[in-house]
C-alpha cells in the first residue's frame, strides 16, 4: 500500500506526546463526538504499490480506443499539439503553484495570466479578458449574467448553438429566475425574423455562436444591429482557431465574447480538463467574473503584476459577488498562451485556413458521391452537415472497422444528418480514403 | 522581465505545420479579420527560455513547505500526472462510440462510488470543475428538491459568518437569499441563533466540519436537525474534507449534499488556480436531481421477459443509480436485498458493459459540457486506489496530527483563535502582536517570503481579526514543521526588536511589495502594444 506521509511510526508517536495523546484514537476522540465517529474500515479497496497501481490503471486505458483518424468535433476538436506545450506545461513548479495570492513570489504566474489575457484580447479584439473560467459552455452561461439587470433578465439564445451551451445556460439561469428563450434556427442558421418577435425591453442579450454548431458563419451584423437596437447586450460564441482568420467580434461590435479553448493545445481527454475564456468591452469589465490580473509597480517602482479588481468577487463581496467563481483553469490558460506563442499569428492562420480548406474539400469530396448532400447551403468553417442515403449507424460502424471516428450523428430535426469535422490533422489520402468507404457503403 | 510580447520578432516562428495538402479555400473577404492578431513571433529556444524564467519566479508544492490553509497544498505525486497523461485517456473523443470510451467509464464509475463511500453518501456527480462550481451544483439540487414539492416558499440558505466566500456567493447564483449567522465565542454554530434563524422559508444550511477555523462542531447532529425539522437540508462544503476521511462521514452528520475537491484533498496539483474538480454527492431523494445522465451497466437491463428477474433489475437500477426509496415492507426488503446480491454479481462479472442511462426528467441539467474535468478524476482515482483503505484514514490522522504539532509549537507566541486542539488546520490571531508592535498578520507572512516559505492564508476567516490560517497537510515531515516552527518565533522576535525588517519584506523575491490600489484604480489588463 502506498501514502506520501514522510514520517515513520516513530516519529509519529514522538509527535503525538509531544502535544500530549498517546494515539490517534485518542486525538479524534478528543474532537469528534464518539456518536459520529466511523466504527469500521470503510469499503474500499486495500491500498496498492505504484508498480501494481500502475498495471491497474494502464488496465482500464487500454479498455478505450484513440482512434488514428477523426473527422469528429461538436464541441471538442483534435488539432496539432507542439511538444513545446507539453514540456512547458509539465513544469513541476507552474503545475503544483496555487492561485497567486502572494503576488511577490508568484510573478511568473501572474505575468504568464496576463500575457494570456492580452492574447484573449487579441484574437477576439476585446478590451479585456479574465483569467479563464472552467469551459466553454460555463463561460456562455456566466456570460449571460454579466448582461442580466433589474429590469431586464430575459436570455435569448439562438437555436443552432451547441446544444450543451444551451442546457448549461439554461441551469445557471434557471437558478438565477431567468427566462430562456431559443431564437429559432432555417437552413441550419439563426432566424433573425423571429427575433423581432422575441426582442423587447426584458431582453437581457442575445448570444450567438460563430461559427454555429453546424460549422455555419451566422450574419453576426445582423445579430449585433437587432440586439442593440433592442437595449441587450450581444454575446458571441467563438471558435478560437477561426478567431485566428475570422472578423474579431470586437470589430462586430459585440459586447462579450466567450468560448472553448480545448483547440489551443488541449488533448480532448474525454471532455475535460478545458478551457473557458471571456472577453469584452471596456464598459463591462467590472462585471467580468473570476480572476484578473493587472500590471502595477512594486515599492522600488519596478512592473509587476497583481490579482486586481477583486471587489467585484466573492471573497471580499460574498453573497452579492457577480460569480462564486474561484478556481478556474489556469494550467489550460497557459496551455492556450504557450500553444498561441509557439504558432505564432502565421501559424495559427495557418492550421484555421488548413482546417477550412481540408472541410472543404471533404465536402465537396463526399457531396459529389451519388446519394450525399451537403444539409446547408450557407458558408462554414471547418464542419459541415451532410445527408446520406444510408443510416449514419451503418456509416459510421464501417469507418470504425478502418479505424476513423466519423462525423457525430445529429438527432432531433436533423436525425439521419451527420455533422463532420475536419482539422489540419486530417490528410488528404486520410480524407480520399474517408470518401472511398463512404461510397463503397453507399454502394452495397 | 520582458513579456513575451517584447521578445517577439517579426518573422520568427516555429516550423509545427506541413504545407496543405488540399487546394486552399479562399475565405470571403468580408467574413475575415482586418488584421492578424498581434501574438508572439519566437523561436522554439526564445519560448521554452521565457516560460523557464517564469516559472523560475513562481513557487509549487515543490519548492517548499505551503502551509496555506483552507487550500489543502499537500503533495501531488507523480505517479498520477503519467497515469493522466496515457494516451488511452488523453487522446479519446467525449462524443465518440461508448463501446471504445469503456475506460473512461469505468474510470467515473469507480471514481463516483469510492467517493460515495468516502463522504457516505447515495448518488455523485463528477461534472463541476471546482470547489465553487459543486456548491453551485449542490445549491440548484436542493432549489430542484424544494420546487419538485411545490415548496416554493423556501427561499432562504442560512450560511455561518465564518464560511468561505464561495459558499454565500454559490447561493445567490442559484436564486437564494443568504441569511448569515454568527458564531460562538468557541468558534463554532451559535445553536440558539440558528434556532431562532430557521422557518418555512428555509431551504437550506451551508456549512464545512471541521468548520474554517479548524474545529469540529461538536454539536452537528443537533445543527442537521434543526434543519431537517424545519424542512430544510444540508449542503457540506467539503473544503476540509482532508481532516476526517475515514473516521467521520458528512452522510452520518445529516448532511445531504456535498462537494469534494479533488484539488485538495485527492492530491490534484492546483495548476497556478486550476484545473480543479468539484464532484457533488447526494443522498438518494436527491438523486434524480441530479446533472447529466448517470452511468450504469448496459447489458443486463435489457428486457428478459421475467416479470420476477425484472422487478428485481429495476430496484437494482435504482439502485445503482441512488434513487432507491426505502423499502415500506418485507416483500420490498426482499426485493432490495435480492437486487443488491445482483448489483454485487455484476460489478465482480468480469468487464460488464458501462453505457449512460437516461437523464433523469428532473435533472437540473449540465453545470458544463461533457463529464467534467476528465483528467483531474484519473488522477484522484490513482490516488485513491494506492491510499486505499488503509491510507486513506492514514492521511487525514497525520493531517491532523502534523497541524496539532505546529500549533503546539508556535501557541505560546501565536494566540490561537479558539479552541484547545485542532483538526486539520488552525487559525491564529495578531490582533495583541499588532497592538504593541505594528506588525500586523500580512506583515508576518510578508516575512515568511524571505525565509522561503510560502505565507498561510490571511485576513481569514472574517470572524478573527489578523488572522494567519495554517494547515501543513499530511506529506510534510517533522522537521518541515520544526523549522517553519522556528521560523514564526523568529519572525516573532524580530516583530519586536526591529519592526522595519518586517515592514519592509519582502526583499529576497524578484519584486516588492505592490501597489494595489493603483492596479485598480487604473486597470492596466492587457500588454499595451507600442503603436
Amino acid at each position: 500500500m502506498g501514502n506520501y506521509i514522510p514520517s515513520t511510526a516513530g516519529e509519529r508517536q514522538a509527535m503525538l506526546e509531544a502535544i500530549g495523546f498517546d494515539s490517534m484514537e485518542a486525538l479524534f476522540k478528543a474532537q469528534i463526538p464518539e456518536k459520529i465517529l466511523l466504527d469500521q474500515p470503510l469499503d474500499l479497496p486495500s491500498g496498492l504499490s505504484e508498480k501494481e497501481v500502475r498495471s491497474v490503471m494502464e488496465a482500464i486505458a487500454a479498455k478505450n480506443h484513440a482512434f488514428r483518424t477523426i473527422f469528429r468535433g461538436a464541441g471538442a476538436y483534435h488539432h496539432y499539439i507542439p511538444s513545446m506545450v507539453k514540456s512547458v506545461v509539465s513544469n513541476e513548479t507552474l503545475l503544483t503553484a496555487y492561485t497567486p495570492y502572494q503576488a511577490e513570489i508568484s510573478q511568473g504566474i501572474l505575468q504568464s495570466i496576463f500575457e494570456y489575457q492580452t492574447m484573449i484580447c487579441e484574437l477576439t479584439g476585446m478590451d479585456a479578458a479574465n483569467a479563464s473560467v472552467y469551459d466553454g459552455a460555463s463561460a456562455a452561461a456566466e456570460a449571460t449574467a454579466m448582461c442580466r439587470e433589474r429590469k431586464r433578465t430575459k436570455v435569448l439564445v439562438s437555436a443552432a448553438v451547441n446544444p450543451q451551451v444551451i442546457r448549461t445556460i439554461r441551469t445557471y439561469c434557471w437558478g438565477a429566475g431567468a427566462a430562456v428563450v431559443l431564437l429559432p434556427a432555417k437552413d441550419g442558421v439563426t432566424d433573425w425574423q423571429a427575433m423581432e418577435q422575441l426582442a423587447d425591453g426584458e431582453t437581457a442579450c442575445l448570444y450567438v455562436q460563430h461559427p454555429n454548431f453546424y460549422g455555419l458563419l451566422e450574419d453576426v451584423e445582423t445579430a449585433v444591429r437587432l440586439t442593440h437596437q433592442a437595449g441587450a447586450k450581444l454575446i458571441m460564441g467563438v471558435n478560437p482557431i477561426a478567431q485566428a482568420i475570422l472578423k474579431t467580434p470586437a470589430a462586430y461590435d459585440a459586447d462579450i465574447v466567450v468560448g472553448e479553448g480545448q483547440p489551443l493545445g488541449m488533448p480532448l481527454s474525454f471532455g475535460g480538463p478545458y478551457l473557458g475564456f471571456m472577453a469584452c468591452k471596456q464598459d463591462m469589465v467590472r462585471k467580468l467574473p473570476g480572476r484578473i490580473v493587472g500590471e502595477t509597480t512594486d515599492r522600488e517602482g519596478k512592473r509587476a503584476f497583481v490579482l486586481t479588481l477583486q471587489a467585484r468577487e466573492q471573497h471580499i463581496r460574498r453573497e452579492k459577488a457577480s460569480s462564486s467563481l474561484c478556481s478556474n483553469q489556469a494550467l489550460c490558460a497557459l496551455t492556450a498562451s504557450v500553444y498561441m506563442s509557439a504558432m505564432g499569428p502565421q501559424g495559427m492562420a495557418e492550421a484555421a485556413r488548413q482546417s477550412m480548406s481540408k472541410a472543404h474539400y471533404a465536402a465537396a469530396q463526399i457531396s459529389a458521391i451519388p446519394g450525399y448532400e451537403l444539409k446547408f447551403s450557407g458558408e462554414f468553417f471547418h464542419e459541415f452537415v451532410t445527408k446520406s442515403p444510408i443510416p449514419p449507424e451503418e456509416i459510421l460502424e464501417r469507418l470504425e472497422c478502418e479505424d476513423m471516428l466519423g462525423g457525430y450523428p445529429l438527432q432531433g430535426d436533423l436525425e439521419g444528418c451527420i455533422l463532420w469535422c475536419c482539422t489540419e490533422m486530417n490528410t488528404k489520402s486520410e480524407i480520399d480514403q474517408l470518401v472511398n468507404v463512404l461510397k463503397e457503403v453507399a454502394e452495397q | 522581465m520582458k513579456l513575451i510580447f517584447e521578445a517577439s520578432r517579426q518573422g520568427r516562428g516555429c516550423s509545427l505545420l506541413p504545407a496543405c495538402d488540399v487546394p486552399v479555400y479562399a475565405l470571403d473577404a468580408a467574413a475575415g479579420r482586418k488584421n492578424p492578431p498581434r501574438l508572439p513571433e519566437v523561436a522554439e529556444i526564445d519560448l521554452i527560455r521565457h516560460y523557464s524564467a517564469l516559472a523560475k519566479r513562481a513557487y509549487g508544492v515543490n519548492d517548499g513547505f505551503y502551509p496555506l490553509g483552507s487550500c489543502t497544498m499537500k503533495y501531488n505525486p507523480k505517479i498520477n500526472e503519467e497515469i493522466a497523461s496515457l494516451p488511452g485517456f488523453t487522446r479519446i473523443h467525449p462524443l465518440q462510440p461508448l463501446a471504445m470510451s469503456q475506460g473512461c467509464l469505468e474510470v467515473l464509475k469507480l471514481a463516483e462510488g469510492y467517493l460515495c463511500e468516502i463522504t457516505g453518501m447515495d448518488a455523485m456527480t463528477l461534472q463541476p470543475a471546482a470547489g465553487a462550481h459543486g456548491e453551485l451544483t449542490g445549491m440548484l439540487l436542493i432549489k430542484a428538491f424544494h420546487q419538485s414539492r411545490k415548496d416554493t416558499k423556501r427561499t432562504k440558505i442560512i450560511v455561518p459568518d465564518s464560511a468561505h466566500g464561495t459558499n454565500p456567493a454559490s447561493a445567490a447564483m442559484a436564486g437564494f437569499d443568504v441569511v448569515s449567522i454568527p458564531s460562538t465565542e468557541e468558534g463554532m454554530v451559535d445553536v440558539a441563533k440558528l434556532r431562532e434563524a430557521v422557518g418555512d422559508d428555509t431551504a437550506g444550511l451551508m456549512l464545512t466540519n471541521p468548520n474554517t477555523v479548524g474545529l469540529f462542531d461538536k454539536n452537528i447532529l443537533e445543527i442537521t436537525e434543526i434543519i431537517h425539522k424545519a424542512g430544510g437540508l444540508n449542503y457540506y462544503d467539503g473544503a476540509n474534507l482532508n481532516a476526517i476521511m475515514g473516521k467521520a462521514r458528512p452522510g452520518d452528520m445529516g448532511f445531504d449534499v456535498v462537494h469534494i475537491n479533488l484539488h485538495k484533498t485527492f492530491a490534484t496539483p492546483h495548476g497556478g488556480g486550476g484545473p480543479g474538480s468539484g464532484p457533488v454527492g447526494c443522498k438518494a431523494p436527491l438523486a434524480v436531481f441530479m446533472p447529466g445522465a448517470p452511468i450504469r451497466e448496459a447489458a443486463c437491463w435489457a428486457d428478459t421477459g421475467d416479470q420476477e428477474l425484472e422487478i428485481i433489475k429495476r430496484a437494482a437500477a435504482e439502485q445503482a443509480e441512488g434513487t432507491a426509496p426505502p423499502p415500506k415492507n418485507d416483500e420490498e426488503k426482499e426485493i432490495q436485498k435480492a437486487a443488491k446480491e445482483l448489483l454485487a454479481r455484476l460489478q465482480q462479472a468480469a468487464g460488464p458493459e458501462l453505457e449512460f442511462g437516461p437523464v433523469s426528467p428532473l435533472s437540473i441539467g449540465s453545470v458544463r459540457a461533457f463529464y467534467g474535468n476528465f483528467l483531474v478524476v484519473v488522477k484522484a482515482l490513482t490516488y485513491i486506489l494506492t491510499l486505499g483503505k488503509e491510507g486513506i484514514p492514514e492521511a487525514s490522522e497525520n493531517a491532523v496530527l502534523n497541524a496539532n504539532y505546529l500549533m503546539s509549537k508556535v501557541k505560546d507566541l501565536y494566540p490561537v483563535a479558539y479552541g484547545k486542539h485542532c483538526m486539520h488546520e488552525f487559525v491564529v490571531t495578531l490582533e495583541a502582536l499588532k497592538k504593541e508592535t505594528g506588525i500586523s498578520a500580512m506583515d508576518i507572512a510578508k516575512g515568511l517570503l524571505d525565509f522561503g516559505i510560502h505565507p498561510p492564508t490571511m485576513y481569514f476567516p472574517l470572524i478573527v481579526h489578523e488572522a494567519l490560517m495554517l494547515e501543513p497537510t499530511e506529506t510534510e515531515s517533522r522537521e518541515t514543521l520544526d523549522e517553519a516552527a522556528e521560523m514564526l518565533r523568529k519572525l516573532h522576535e524580530i516583530a519586536k526588536t526591529d519592526p522595519d525588517i518586517l515592514h519592509a519584506a519582502p526583499v529576497t523575491t524578484t519584486v516588492q511589495r505592490l501597489d494595489e490600489v493603483g492596479a485598480a484604480r487604473h486597470p492596466k489588463l492587457h500588454y499595451a502594444f507600442p503603436e
